[in-house]
């Protein structure tokens, strides 16, 4: 495999930035996901597509809109009625869905190289969010594991909830950068560290 | 304004794109009526109260939404998808007001 350049790169400098005299509430990295797929089913085949979600990642999705689960390597959540993204570690991932997932059941989309994962965590996570997005990011509407699509200034961004403090959100990788500036200006004020 | 999507729940306007009358009946493409086309294309009821109109969820999960909207208050009274409901997928009921 060709080795993945970060869009982020001339924008990403390690280390603690802004306020962060009083201690660093926000970390921000990429997680730069091997994989990174986008599966639809076709009306009706939705329960079949879970089945598959579940056979090749092992990852259990729970009823709902905008459910997901993610077992800290392998990430799943719908972002749309019946489709799902899926994210690993590993790369591969489509050609896995695509043995899995017949054509009479829905479709596999790659988009390992055309979304940037960027992560956000800390106490101040909800709060730089809330910035952005109009949209609910409270632990009991934002469960953790859930996906939420929305957009900020027309950029697409899928966010899902990995953990009480912490979201991976997927933009657009043409848009990374100006995004990942954008989030890092957000933090400021409270002092983040990228890792 | 706030519309309820039935996948996503409450999102602001900016969100959506309206992509208009939901009253409109498209005659069969083969059809040679042109008053029934002329009817499709220009012929438009205007209420002033509720109005039945077709919305994308563009900024989200991209569904095609049947919204009825009080054109003099705004005020949302039903949303659902366009293309039925998506069984168990559909976390706010159409009767859920924003």
């Amino acid at each position: 495999m060709v080795e993945r350049q970060s869009p982020l790169e001339p924008e990403f400098h390690v280390g603690s930035h802004g306020n962060f005299e009083h201690g660093v509430e926000i970390l921000l990295t990429e997680t730069k996901p091997g994989s990174i797929v986008q599966l639809a089913a076709w009306p009706g085949e939705e329960k079949k597509l879970i089945a598959s979600i579940r056979s090749v990642t092992g990852l259990a999705l729970p009823d709902g809109a905008g459910g997901g689960s993610s077992d800290g390597v392998k990430s799943v959540f719908g972002f749309a009625p019946g489709k799902f993204t899926v994210a690993d570690e590993a790369e591969g991932l489509a050609a896995s869905f695509a043995k899995a997932v017949t054509p009479s059941v829905g479709t596999v989309t790659d988009l390992s190289y055309g979304r940037t994962a960027i992560r956000i965590a800390g106490p101040k996570a909800e709060w730089v969010l809330a910035k952005f997005f109009a949209i609910d990011f409270a632990l009991p509407a934002f469960p953790v594991g859930a996906g939420r699509s929305t957009a900020h200034h027309d950029v697409f961004a899928q966010i899902q909830r990995t953990g009480a403090d912490q979201f991976d959100i997927y933009v657009f990788r043409s848009f990374a950068r100006s995004f990942w500036k954008a989030l890092c200006h957000a933090s400021e004020e409270v002092g983040y560290e990228v890792q | 304004m706030l519309i309820t999507c039935p996948y996503c729940g409450p999102r602001d306007v900016i969100e959506f794109t309206y992509q208009g009358d939901g009253n409109r009946e498209r005659p069969d493409p083969a059809s040679q009526n042109f008053e029934a086309w002329n009817a499709y294309v220009y012929d438009r009821l205007n209420p002033a109260g509720d109005h039945n109109e077709i919305w994308q969820h563009s900024g989200g999960c991209r569904a095609h939404l049947r919204v009825v909207r009080n054109t003099l208050t705004h005020e949302i009274s039903s949303v659902a998808f366009v293309r039925g409901d998506h069984g168990s997928s559909a976390r706010h009921k159409a009767e859920d007001k924003a």
